[in-house]
Parts: C-alpha cells; structure tokens; sequence
C-alpha cells in the first residue's frame, strides 16, 4: 500500500512539463495494385510517458525502436495515431497548425545529423533569427543583437554570423543548431541524439554545453540517444526502450546500478568498462530486433529474452512500479505472479 | 531569461558588426565554379553579343523589316540590303535583327510563364502531399498524354489570329508538365530533410517554408531547366512559324525567315535568305544549351564531369 500512496503523492506535487499517454504511432505499409494497406509499422506502440519540469529524461534503445518518432510525435512534427500529448498540462494532440504556433516557441528540437539541420542556404545570422522573425516582433537590430548574443552563449564567434553552414565543422553546426533552438527562450527541448553524428572528443564539449545551457535558461530536455554512456552523463532518469514500446524507466542511478529488465541488463553489460573488479557478465542477445510491422506477441523482447518463460509470449506486460520511480515491464516483477 | 550580450567578454556590439566576416554562399560558389567552365562562360558572352545586336538594331540598319517593296523582290544582296530582299521584298537584313527580338521574346517569356506555373503547382503537389498532389500530377499526365504538336496546331487553327501574347501563352499552358513533375520531385526529396522539418518545429508558415527554404534549396534544378526550356522554345517558335501556325507574317522571326525557304527557289538561288537566320538559331540555342550544361554542372558538382 505505501507504494501507491508515495505514487499518489507523486502525482499530486510532481511538476509535468509534458505528459504523452498511451502514444501510438504507425505507419501503414501501402502495397498491391490498389494501394492498400497491407500492415502496419508500428514505430511506437502504445508508449506512456511524463517529463517532469527540469529535469533529463533519457530514452535510449536501439535503430528502429521508435524513440525519434516518439520525440517528433511528442512535438505534434508528426501525427500521433493514437493518443494525447499534454504540455502544461494542455492537451496539445488536436490542436491545428495555426493553433500549435504559440506553443512552438516553448517546444523546441535539435537534430542528430548537423549536416541536414541547417538550410544551407541561409547564414548563421538568418538561421538564428528566423524563429525571432516568426514568433516575435523584434525589430531588425534587436534581432541581430539577440543572435550575437546566442552565439556567444553556444561558443561560437558572433563575427562568423555572416557565414554559411557549410563553412562549419560538425560540432560547430550543432552548436548553431542548438542557439537557433534556444533562440525563442523554450522551455522544453527534445534532442534527438544531438551528439551522435559528432567526434567523440566533440561529443563531450556539446554535451557540457548543453548542461551548461539547461542551468542557464531552466531548460527541460528529453534527450534521445541510442548510446548508455552519452545519457548517463546527462540524464536525470532513463527510459529504455525496445521495439515501439518502454521497456523500464527509473532514475539514472537506479536503473544503471539495479538495472530490472533483462533488455536493460543485456544494454548495459555491453558498455565497455574500465572496472576491471567488478566487470559485469556479458549478456549476448541472440537474434535481431524483430520487425515493428510485425511484433512478436506478448512481450515484444521474449524471442531474445534469455528468462523468457510461458507468460511472456501470451500477456504483455505493463509497466509496473517497484519504488524510487522506478518502473519495468516485465512479468519477472509482477507480484501477483 | 534576458540574453544580453555578454559583459565578461570585451566584444563591444557595434564593433562586432563592422568586423562580421562575410561568408560565401552555395549561391556564389556555384557561380565561381560556372566561371570556371570557359565553354559555359563564352556561351555567356556569345549570347550578350546577339541579344545586344538584336537590341541595338536601329542603329545597325535603318531598313524597316515590315515594308514591302515590290521592286525589290528577291533581290540579291547590295550595299543598301546587304543579305538582299525577300519575296515580298522586305530588307532581310533588318527582318534578321528585327526577328530575333521577337524570337528571344518569345523564348524568354514563355520560359517566364511556364516558370510560374510550374513552380507554383510543383511546390504545392510537392509540398501539401496527398489529394493536392494526386489531383495536380493526374492533370500533369493528362497533358503529357497529349501529342503537343498537334495540340499547340489544333490551339492556333482554332484561334485563327494569333500574336505574340497569345503565342507564348499557348507555349506556356501545354508545355507545364514537365518542369512542373521535376519541381515536384525536387521538393520531395527535400520535405523530409531536417532541416524543413526544422522550421516546422519553429512554426514558420507553410508560405514562408517554401519561399525560404524549398525554393532556395531548388534554384539549381530550376534555373538548368529554365535555360534549356527557353533554348527549347525557339526552337519551337521557328517549327512552328516553318509550318505557318507561327507568329503571322509580316512580323519578322527567325521562323518566319526560314519559312520563306520552302521554295526551292529560293532555297537554291539565295541561301543569303535563310542561311543567317538558320544560323542565329543555331547559335542562339547552342549557347543557351552550353549555359545550361555549365550551370547544372555547377550547381551539382556530382552530377556528370566528362
């Protein structure tokens, strides 16, 4: 009982930024003469999840198990199939173009590829400024001041603003990315794997950029990454994911020291250490991440699973509370077992 | 919240603007690159010199191209009609300059016009999707369905008098389809790139998306295939006025010059009649066709360097 009493309270004084409930998103797959549709990929499926302002959730999982289309879903950049978006405790889902625009300017998203982010043919300078120039009636000077201002803060020179984008390197671009994302003062942004078309060596300064940038301006971030490291250093609490779905989600320190879910024992033993003591057993996942048109039943991660036993492949699981915040679908920790 | 420019570094705004480093566009590295390309680059300089002379004709001859003198009918060349008179005796000297203003009128504006409807139905089937576009690309193929040929022929039969104005516009509304389908495709490939989606998440209008960013990020593939469909229309101008669905005589064209080599006479006895004009065409598309090539080749590097 005192698990569903700390969950009510949490309830009642958590402070959401944004809210996703029970999102789906599927593609339907067009084929035969007639262009019907034959199937469904089910990119998210039936995926829940609250971000609490502030904070960084972290959502990692393999290529393919949905979380950039979860991230661009969140932001109504793609229509959701099933499902309601609340930010600010808004509902945002139905909301129409014209209607989302206020809302942009609180929304915000900087991509992975820094390559294919920017219009390469705008200069730093219009880059920075279109989101001033859309959302705000700044005049010309103010707009150009606040851009300098930016770039300063993202590291950059403010006398390259008259460059292009092609004149930059790839941290650089990202860096310009992030500062065209900032530019409107938001109050959640979603990074979809920022840093993981960059250098190593890249990766940490953008990263500690990014932190730096989130005490600044109280930014709350939902960071995609499909590398356990990269979120570790960033994140406040994790969500993993596994073929459409949100296989454990707890608080960084919970879920990398007592990971639940055998997807997330199996992630986590991959990442190489220099504990050379207390090395974790490597957990080698047999089989390939199975087709989203085409999910197996049940729990979506049984075929690979290697405690996969009979109810698996009948119930789905759900995900289950077992303190901390810290919650797992899987039916190894369901109590009415 | 604020952001100001930061204090603790010494960089005073004002200064900052003055020492800005200006950048080069993609824009102005294609047209480094298209300087590059000699052929592209005398082609340029070839065509200034035609359109100037056709320009300047007054000051060339002062012979009118409209005035029949019968007197002089086919007259070989003399010092005043230095590639001699017609067959209605007009000067042809003055019928080549004053002809090939209405030509590369033709050709140009035509282009103009198929531009505007071709980019503006191609950015919106390749942009809105879905019904839009199912509608637009089915009207795309109907007139592509079409023999244009005998469709531009039935046009100007029907029409009976045809000038200038109708003439392109007749170019103009069956030849869309084509640049139209290009723009299209252009602007798929670029609707799921980033950074559209980008501006999307910044809730830039639909308007300014394809103003800013698509069109932009199309130049290329639209001025390349602007310049080969304006060489394309002067060709079709002289087919035409050849076959007499032209622009009506006496308006001089390099078509209509031509057409008077339909007598073998003529085509025998004076090639001071047909040969310039024959050759101007030549040249004129010859040179617009070269632009072309070095543009598309330098506003895509990757495409094929022979």
């Amino acid at each position: 009982m005192s698990v569903v009493e700390r969950e009510l309270e949490k309830k009642t004084d958590q402070d959401y930024i944004l809210e996703a409930k029970n999102i789906k998103k599927y593609f339907p797959i067009k084929g035969g003469v007639l262009k019907r549709t034959l199937g469904h990929v089910k990119a998210v499926d039936d995926v829940s999840l609250s971000v609490i302002r502030g904070e960084t959730l972290g959502v990692v999982g393999e290529s393919g198990s949905g979380k950039s289309t979860l991230g661009r879903v969140i932001l109504r950049l793609m229509e959701p199939t099933e499902g309601q978006i609340l930010f600010e405790n808004e509902d945002i889902t139905s909301f129409s173009n014209r209607q989302l625009r206020p809302y942009r300017r609180d929304m915000q998203i900087v991509f992975q590829d820094p390559f294919a982010s920017l219009n390469p043919k705008m200069n730093v300078q219009e880059l920075i400024e279109e989101p001033l120039l859309v959302q705000t009636s700044l005049k010309k000077s103010e707009r150009r001041d606040k851009a300098i201002a930016l770039l300063e803060k993202v590291g950059l020179r403010p006398d390259a603003r008259l460059k292009y984008p092609h004149e930059f390197s790839g941290g650089q671009r990202q860096r310009i990315s992030i500062a065209r994302a900032l530019a409107l003062n938001p109050k959640f942004v979603v990074c979809d794997e920022p840093v993981s078309a960059l250098d190593v060596s890249i990766q940490a300064q953008v990263l500690n950029l990014m932190a730096d940038l989130q005490d600044e301006f109280n930014l709350t971030y939902l960071f995609i990454a499909h590398d356990l490291s990269v979120v570790k250093h960033i994140s406040d609490r994790v969500a993993v994911m596994y073929l459409g779905r949100i296989a454990e989600i707890a608080p960084k320190k919970n879920l990398y020291e007592t990971p639940l879910h055998p997807y997330t024992e199996a992630l986590l033993s991959a990442v190489p250490s220099t504990d050379v003591v207390n090395k974790r057993e490597k957990i080698i996942l047999k089989g390939d991440l199975p087709s989203p048109s085409n999910p197996p039943s049940g729990c979506a991660f049984r075929t690979r699973c290697p405690k996969a036993h009979e109810r698996c492949s009948i119930d789905r699981p759900d995900l289950i509370h077992v303190g901390e915040g810290h919650y797992v679908a899987c039916h190894l920790y369901d109590k009415q077992n | 919240m604020e952001l100001k420019p930061q204090q603790t570094t010494s960089i005073d705004p004002g200064n900052v603007i003055d020492k800005a480093e200006k950048g080069t566009s993609p824009t102005r590295i294609a047209i480094n690159r298209f300087m590059k390309n000699k052929l592209a680059v005398i082609s340029v300089i070839m065509l200034i010199v035609i359109i100037l002379l056709v320009v300047f004709a007054p000051l060339i001859t002062d012979q009118n191209p409209t005035k029949s003198n019968l007197s002089l009918v086919e007259r070989p060349p003399s010092a005043d009609h230095p590639l001699g008179n017609d067959g209605s005796g007009r000067d042809n000297l003055a019928r080549l300059l004053y002809g090939g203003r209405i030509s590369l009128i033709v050709g140009f504006s035509a282009m103009i016009f198929t531009l505007v409807i071709g980019v503006l139905l191609g950015s919106i089937a390749g942009y809105y999707g879905g019904k839009i576009d199912a509608i637009i690309m089915r009207a795309t193929d109907l007139m592509l369905m079409l023999p244009f040929l005998v469709l531009v022929l039935t046009i100007v039969a029907v029409l009976e008098k045809v000038n200038v104005v109708i003439f392109v516009s007749i170019i103009a509304l069956t030849s869309w389809p084509n640049l139209t389908r290009i723009i299209r495709g252009t602007f798929l490939t670029l609707r799921e790139q980033e950074f559209i989606i980008g501006a999307k998440a910044i809730g830039v209008s639909d308007m300014r998306i394809i103003l800013k960013h698509f069109i932009p990020n199309a130049i290329g593939p639209i001025v390349v295939n602007a310049t080969l469909m304006m060489a394309t229309y002067i060709i079709l101008e002289s087919a035409l006025s050849f076959l007499g669905f032209g622009i009506p005589q006496p308006t001089p064209t390099w078509g209509n010059m031509i057409s008077e080599a339909q007598s073998i006479r003529i085509l025998r006895n004076s090639p001071e009649a047909w040969v310039p004009p024959g050759l101007a065409i030549l040249l004129t598309v010859l040179c617009i066709n070269f632009i072309g090539d070095g543009l598309r080749d330098a506003f895509d590097p990757k495409s094929n360097r022979r």
